[in-house]
C-alpha cells in the first residue's frame, strides 16, 4: 500500500428490495446508452490478446493426444520411441490428466482418472516439442496399451437413474388430464450441442519459482484459480490466471480444463512455458457438451385455456461419477400456471464426453420444448398462441406461492406481436416453391446474483480505475463497468479504465448464469456509492444532494472538480455484493417473447428463416448496444438448436462422428435473416442496486420453438424431434 | 526453409518448418496474432487474410508458397489508433462480441466489397453475367464462409452495407 492512498470497503447483501433507481437519477447520461465497446478498437485491429498470444521466449508447444477406445485403462505407451523424434521435448500421461473439464463454479479439480479412459476423445497425453508442427506429428506417433473395458455407448441400452431430490409432484396431474376440455400429451427430444466458441481452448503455463502464471481462455478465475492449484496439487496463492480477452465461451470455459493442467504440468517439468491449444476436432470430443434431452411433457387445459395442470418429465445423460444433470425442468413451475404438476428428471449414465453448461442449462431445451407443447395446446384449443399465453401467466410462483420480484412476459408477448405483425399474418401463404408460416415462443429465465468483488479508485487527476478479475467473454463487461462507475461518479467513458481478467484483481463471481453483469457490476456500483459519500461528506452535504457530470461535483451551493478531493492521494473503495434474503423472498426471473417467419421449402422441405424478432425484459438494460448483441447471439443458438445443431454418436463405439464444424453445423450469416430486438421497459428492485438482470442466455431460452412452430404452420408438420433438418419434414409436405 | 514473407508492405524472413501453415507463420513466428485459429481446416474464417488482395484462410495454405506474395493481415488495415473504414464500422455497429472471429471477419469483407466491385456473382445472385445489387442477402452469402459463434451476423451485415455505401 503506497502511502497517501486512501483505501476503504463498502458491502451490500442484497436483503432488501432497492427501488431507489439511482441509475435514474444520476446524469452523466452513460448507462443504457449503446456506447460502443472501449475493447472494441483493439479487437478489430486484432490488437486483442487472447489466451495462445503473448507468447513468451522459449516457448514450447504441447499436442494432446486422445483416447481411441470408450473405456479402458491406458498401461503402456510408446513414449521411448516419441522422445526420439525431432525436436520432442518429453512426453507425458498419467496421474495430473483430467478426465474432463471442471464444470461451472466446482472450486476443485474434477476426477483425474490416471490413465482410465471414459470415453472417445479423453486427453490421456501429452507430446511437447520446439514447435507446432513437431509436436503434432509426434502425437500421432503415439501408440497407447490399453487394456479395454466396457463402455456404454447406445444409449438405448444405458441404465437410468431417478434422483430422488429431482422428482417433485402437486396436486393431481392424471385427474387434471382426464377433467380437461385439452389435452396435450407428447415427447420432444432436442439433440446434444456443442458451445464450439470461436477460440478454442488455450493455455500457455510459465513458472516463475513455485509461481504460475497461466495465460488461459476461461470464464470464472476465482474458481478457475482453485480449480488449477487442487489439480497441480499446489496452493492456490501460486497460482496466477491471465485472461484478459476471452474468444467466446457459452459455458465451455466455466471450469479449468485439459489443456490448462497439461500446459502447467509439463512447464513444471521442462522448468520453460509450455502452450496448450485444443484442436477444433479435441474442443468437440473433449469439452463440455449439452445433453440431447427427452422430454414427456403433459397438459390440461379447461375450456377457455386456462391451464389446470403440467407433466414434464426428462431424461438426459451424463458420465458416470458426474452429478450435473441438465436442468431441463427449472423454469416449468412458474412459467405457467396449473395447479397440478409433475416434475420429473432422469439421468442415463454414457460413455461420452462430460454434459455440462451450454448457454442457458436447463431452460435452453426446457423451455424450447414446453413452448411447443403450448403451440400444440393452442392448436388443439383454438386459441391465438399469444392469447394462450397471457392466460396462463400466473400471479405468483404456482409451485411454492411466492410472489415474482417483477414480472413483464405479458408486456414483452404484446410488444413483441405489435412489432411483429402477428395480427397481421397471412395464413397458407406461399412464394414460390416455398411454404410460408409463422410462430411465436416464449421465453424466461431464472435470475441470479453471485458474490462479487471490485476496486474502484479515483485518480488524483479525476480519471477512473476499475479493478475486478471479472471476464468479459463477448459479453460486453468493458463497456457496461465504464458506463456502471462513469454513471455513478460523473465520469465520461474516455476517463474509466476497467481491468478485468487477472485473477490477482478482486474477485467477481465471473461470466455463467447471466449473473455476471448484475454481480460484477453490482460491486462497481456498490464501491461507487461509497466513494460518492466520501465526496459527499467532503462537501458537507447529504450524498443525494451532490450531482457529479463530467468531472465536477455540484451541490446547491458549491462546485468543485473531482481532483480537489484527491489531493491527498487517490481514493479506493473494494466494493462488494453478496446475494441475500432477496433472492428467496421473491420468483426472480427474465422474460420475453420470440416470433419467427419461416419458408419451408415444398420440394425439398428446407427451413430457412426469413425473419425473427425477439422481446424481452431484462430489468434495466445497462448498454442497449451490447445487451441486444447478446439477445442476437442467443436467438441464432436458437436457430442452431431448431435447424442444424446435433452432436450425433456412433452407437458402436460412442464417438462422435460430426466433431469439426464442417459437421456440427452451427448457423452461418445467410442461415440468420436480419433480426430484431426489443427491450421492454423493467427496473427489478429485488435483483440488485441498479435493478439489472441477466440478459446473456434470455435470447435462446424457448427461440427454437418459435422457428418449429413457424414450421408447423408453413406445412402442417409438427417437428417434435430437434433439429427439424429436412428428412424429418420432406415425409409429411402436402402435395403440391 | 527460407521463405520471404512480405507482410503488410514489410518483408520478414521466415526460417521454419516447411509444414508451417501461413497462419501459423504469421501467429507463431512473425508474432502477428491478430489471425486467429478457429478450426485449422478452411472451415471458419477466422484466419482470412488477403493474398495479393485476395481472401483465402490461411490455415490451408503453407507459408512456403507465399514466397513473393503480398500478404495483408488485419494488423495491416489499421491499428486501434488508426482504424479503417471497416474496422470502424465494426466498432459502431457492434459487429462483434467476443472479438475472436472478427480479423478474419473484417479481412474478408474488406476483399469481399472488392470482389463485388469487380461483379463477381454469388450464389444468390439472379444473373452470372449482370452486376448484381449488394443485398442484404449478398452480403450475407459473402460472407458465410466466416463463423461467428456469438452470432453478430446482422451487426456484420449493417458495417458492411455502411462500409459499402461511404465507399460509393
Ligand atoms: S482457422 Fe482457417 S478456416 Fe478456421
Ligand atoms: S465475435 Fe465471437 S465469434 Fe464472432
Amino acid at each position: 500500500m503506497t502511502d497517501g492512498i486512501n483505501i476503504s470497503t463498502a458491502e451490500l447483501t442484497m436483503n432488501e428490495p432497492d427501488d431507489r433507481n439511482r441509475l435514474d437519477v444520476t446524469v452523466q447520461g452513460l448507462i443504457h446508452t449503446g456506447m460502443d465497446r472501449p475493447d472494441g478498437p483493439l479487437k478489430v485491429s486484432g490488437r486483442a490478446t487472447y489466451a495462445h498470444e503473448d507468447q513468451p521466449a522459449g516457448m514450447m508447444t504441447g499436442v494432446l493426444v486422445r483416447a481411441p477406445v470408450a473405456g479402458g485403462q491406458i498401461t503402456g505407451l510408446n513414449a521411448e520411441a516419441v522422445r526420439k523424434l525431432d525436436g520432442v521435448r518429453d512426453v507425458f500421461h498419467g496421474k495430473t490428466f483430467l478426465r474432463n473439464p471442471a464444470q461451472g463454479t466446482a472450486n476443485e479439480a474434477p476426477v483425474q482418472p490416471d490413465g482410465k479412459i471414459s470415453y472417445i476423445g479423453q486427453p490421456v497425453a501429452l507430446v511437447v516439442a520446439d514447435t507446432f508442427e513437431q509436436a503434432r506429428h509426434a502425437a500421432h506417433m503415439i501408440e497407447l496399451q490399453i487394456t479395454p473395458e466396457d463402455a456404454v455407448t447406445d444409449l438405448d441400452v444405458a441404465e437410468i437413474e431417478t434422483p430422488k431430490d429431482k422428482q417433485s409432484s402437486q396436486g393431481d396431474l392424471d385427474a387434471a388430464l382426464s377433467d380437461a376440455a385439452y389435452t396435450v400429451d407428447e415427447t420432444y427430444r432436442t439433440s446434444g450441442h456443442s458451445s464450439s466458441a470461436m477460440e478454442p481452448h488455450a493455455a500457455i503455463a510459465q513458472w516463475d519459482g513455485g509461481k504460475l502464471t497461466l495465460r488461459g481462455s476461461y470464464q470464472m478465475l476465482k474458481y478457475n484459480v482453485n480449480e488449477l492449484a487442487d489439480a497441480l496439487g499446489v496452493d492456490a496463492e501460486n497460482v496466477h490466471i491471465l485472461a484478459p480477452y476471452v474468444g467466446g465461451g457459452f459455458g465451455s470455459k466455466l471450469g479449468i480444463s485439459h489443456e490448462a493442467v497439461a500446459a502447467a504440468h509439463a512447464a513444471r517439468e521442462l522448468g520453460a512455458p509450455v502452450a496448450v491449444v485444443l484442436s477444433r476436432q479435441q474442443v468437440l470430443e473433449a469439452t463440455m457438451r449439452r445433453s440431447e434431452t427427452v422430454q414427456h411433457i403433459k397438459l390440461a387445459a379447461d375450456a377457455d385455456g386456462r391451464m389446470t395442470g403440467i407433466g414434464h418429465d426428462s431424461t438426459v445423460s451424463q458420465l458416470l461419477d458426474e452429478s450435473f444433470a441438465e436442468p431441463v425442468s427449472q423454469a416449468t413451475p412458474f412459467l405457467y400456471r396449473g395447479e397440478n404438476r409433475e416434475i420429473g428428471m432422469h439421468i442415463k449414465r454414457i460413455n461420452r464426453m462430460c454434459a455440462g453448461s451450454v448457454r442457458a442449462p436447463g431452460e435452453a431445451v426446457g423451455i424450447t420444448a414446453l413452448e411447443i407443447a403450448m403451440d400444440e395446446l393452442a392448436d388443439v384449443s383454438g386459441i391465438d398462441p399469444v392469447e394462450l399465453r397471457k392466460r396462463n401467466i400466473p400471479e405468483v410462483d404456482p409451485s411454492d406461492g411466492r410472489e415474482f420480484s417483477s414480472h413483464k412476459l405479458a408486456e414483452a408477448l404484446d410488444d413483441g406481436a405489435k412489432t411483429f405483425g402477428w395480427a397481421d399474418r397471412e395464413a397458407g401463404k406461399t412464394d414460390g416453391e416455398w411454404l410460408i408460416g409463422y410462430g411465436m415462443s416464449s421465453a424466461t429465465r431464472v435470475n441470479m446474483l453471485g458474490e462479487s468483488h471490485a476496486r474502484v479508485t479515483l485518480n488524483e487527476d479525476g480519471s477512473l480505475l476499475v479493478e475486478t478479475d471479472m471476464t468479459d467473454i463477448g459479453t460486453g463487461t468493458y463497456a457496461i463497468l465504464t458506463q456502471i462507475a462513469g454513471e455513478m461518479l460523473g465520469v465520461p467513458a474516455d476517463r474509466v479504465t476497467v481491468r478485468l481478467g487477472d485473477s490477482s484483481l478482486p474477485k467477481a463471481a465471473g461470466s455463467g448464469g447471466s449473473w455476471g453483469a448484475a454481480s460484477s457490476g453490482g460491486s462497481v456500483f456498490v464501491a461507487c456509492e461509497a466513494l460518492r459519500k466520501k465526496i459527499a461528506e467532503t462537501m458537507g452535504v447529504e450524498e443525494r444532494d451532490l450531482t457529479l457530470q463530467d468531472g465536477v461535483a455540484t451541490t446547491n451551493n458549491r462546485r468543485a472538480d473531482l481532483p480537489e478531493f484527491t489531493k491527498n492521494g487517490p481514493f479506493t473503495v473494494e466494493g462488494t455484493i453478496n446475494k441475500g434474503d432477496t433472492q428467496t423472498d421473491r420468483r426472480q426471473a427474465t422474460f420475453g417473447a420470440f416470433f419467427a417467419e419461416v419458408g419451408v421449402n415444398s420440394v425439398t422441405g428446407e427451413t430457412r428463416v426469413r425473419r425473427m424478432h425477439g422481446s424481452f425484459a431484462a430489468g434495466r438494460i445497462l448498454n442497449a448496444k451490447t445487451a441486444r448483441s447478446q439477445c442476437l447471439g442467443g436467438m441464432t443458438f436458437g436457430i442452431g438448436m431448431a435447424l442444424t445443431e446435433e452432436l450425433m454418436f456412433d452407437k458402436r463405439d460412442g464417438h462422435l462422428v460430426n466433431n469439426d464444424l464442417a459437421e456440427y453445423h452451427v448457423p452461418v450469416n445467410l442461415d440468420v435473416p436480419q433480426l430484431t430486438v426489443n427491450f421492454v421497459q423493467e427496473r427489478d428492485p429485488w435483483a440488485n442496486p441498479m435493478q439489472a438482470k441477466g440478459i446473456g442466455e434470455l435470447g435462446i431460452c424457448g427461440a427454437g420453438a418459435s422457428i418449429i412452430n413457424a414450421i408447423y404452420d408453413a406445412c402442417g408438420v409438427r417437428v417434435r424431434d430437434l433439429p427439424a433438418t429436412m428428412d424429418k419434414i420432406l415425409p409429411g409436405l402436402p402435395d403440391m | 526453409m527460407r521463405t520471404t514473407l512480405t507482410v503488410n508492405g514489410k518483408d520478414h524472413s521466415l526460417d521454419a518448418d516447411p509444414r508451417t501453415s501461413l497462419l501459423d507463420a504469421l501467429r507463431n513466428h512473425l508474432n502477428l496474432t491478430g489471425t486467429k485459429k478457429g478450426c485449422d481446416h478452411g472451415q471458419c474464417g477466422a484466419c482470412t487474410v488477403m493474398i495479393n488482395g485476395r481472401r483465402i484462410n490461411s490455415c490451408l495454405s503453407l507459408a512456403c508458397m507465399h514466397d513473393g506474395d503480398e500478404i495483408t493481415t488485419i494488423e495491416g488495415l489499421g491499428d486501434e489508433h488508426n482504424l479503417s473504414d471497416m474496422q470502424q464500422n465494426f466498432v459502431k455497429h457492434d459487429g462483434f462480441q467476443c472479438g475472436y472471429c472478427t480479423p478474419g471477419q473484417i479481412c474478408s469483407a474488406t476483399a469481399m466489397l472488392e470482389e463485388f466491385k469487380a461483379g463477381w456473382p454469388s450464389n444468390v445472385s439472379g444473373s452470372l453475367t449482370a452486376s448484381p445489387e449488394l443485398t442484404d442477402a449478398e452480403i450475407s452469402e459473402r460472407m458465410s464462409g466466416n463463423i461467428c459463434r456469438c452470432a453478430a451476423y446482422p451487426n456484420i451485415v449493417d458495417a458492411i452495407r455502411e462500409t459499402a455505401e461511404e465507399k460509393s
